[in-house]
């Protein structure tokens, strides 16, 4: 059976040179990135460029994701939240085109890197960290100190909020990886179960049927974790946000 | 112990983990279920919440697989 890990493998195409000793290459997670890219851009300019009053097929599209995206923003960082909008809008575009279009059979799933969350997520905690100190000052530290808290166990809370605040990156990061590597694995797992019964001959292809409806199923469950998982990520950011915001709970 | 059978052995207990996330998203969503079947009108209301709960309840199921799959993988 084929190594269910063979798809993460990265794949150098053309190479731009070395910057500090280490190689800076065009490989087919950028190309992925880069698909990703060109396809929300796509999305967003063509429904845009012919606007009409009753929106067609592409422009209520477009239209649908600004207003999940806005709805998701104003219900947990409030109006003030929506001068973040862009920047979730990007995050959650991004993942979610990526998470999409790594379904596809033989594509690349650039979201089962953790060095890509990683960066996403480190994004989002030093905005929180840096817009939250400029805009609030000293009392963006009201966050670790949760109000209406009996006094006798406010150093407890603190230290449980202070930890739980510098984990979140971590959490942020590994739960979008982790999914999506845990069900491109399964996919995988399970997608080798149908060729190594298929290789037995017509009995192995009577049970081979088994598998194949499942990774019929899983596919349809991966795709729902896909949206999903885009979701989680676009709101914890916005939750993640709204604490620079209002620091005070 | 052979050290790849201790590692197999770690991976397979590290997985027993997520039986307890899956015990909490369960108890997320069975909740919210409820709370949803007895008032209908303020369930659309709560669904970030309910989806917070999940992320973060799922996150330590996420993070004893993450040991697996190290241990399998990585290390």
């Amino acid at each position: 059976m084929d190594d269910p890990i063979h798809q993460f493998n990265i794949v150098k195409y053309f190479t731009f040179g070395h910057i500090a000793g280490r190689e800076i290459a065009f490989t087919n997670s950028a190309l992925f990135m880069l698909i990703a890219v060109y396809g929300i851009s796509l999305l967003m300019l063509g429904a845009t460029s012919r606007r009409s009053m009753v929106p067609g097929r592409l422009q209520s599209l477009a239209e649908a994701s600004y207003e999940f995206v806005a709805d998701m923003l104003r219900s947990t960082a409030g109006s003030e939240g929506m001068r973040f909008f862009p920047y979730v809008f990007s995050i959650f575009m991004f993942v979610l085109f990526l998470n999409l279009i790594g379904l596809i059979p033989y594509s690349f799933t650039v979201t089962a890197h953790i060095i890509i969350t990683a960066s996403l997520a480190l994004m989002v905690f030093l905005t929180v960290l840096i817009y939250g100190f400029w805009k609030n000052g000293l009392r963006f530290l009201r966050v670790f100190v949760p109000s209406g808290i009996p006094i006798y166990i406010l150093p407890l809370v603190t230290v449980i909020e202070v930890i739980s605040f510098f984990t979140r990156p971590f959490s942020h990061c590994v739960r979008l990886f982790a999914n999506m590597l845990a069900g491109h694995i399964t996919l995988k797992v399970f997608a080798g179960f149908i060729t190594m019964l298929a290789a037995w001959g017509i009995v192995g292809w009577a049970g081979a049927v088994l598998p194949l409806a499942l990774t019929i199923g899983l596919t349809a469950l991966e795709l729902l974790v896909a949206v999903l998982q885009a979701y989680v990520f676009a709101i914890l950011t916005c939750i993640y946000l709204s604490d620079a915001l209002h620091p005070g709970h | 112990m052979d050290p790849t059978a201790a590692k197999m052995i770690g991976a397979g207990i590290a997985c027993i983990g997520m039986g307890g996330a899956g015990a909490g998203v369960g108890i997320i969503f069975g909740h919210y279920l409820a709370g949803a079947l007895r008032n209908p009108s303020a369930a659309q209301g709560q669904f970030a919440n309910l989806i917070f709960g999940f992320a973060v309840t799922e996150a330590l199921g996420i993070f004893s697989l993450l040991i697996a799959l190290l241990l399998l993988f990585a290390l």
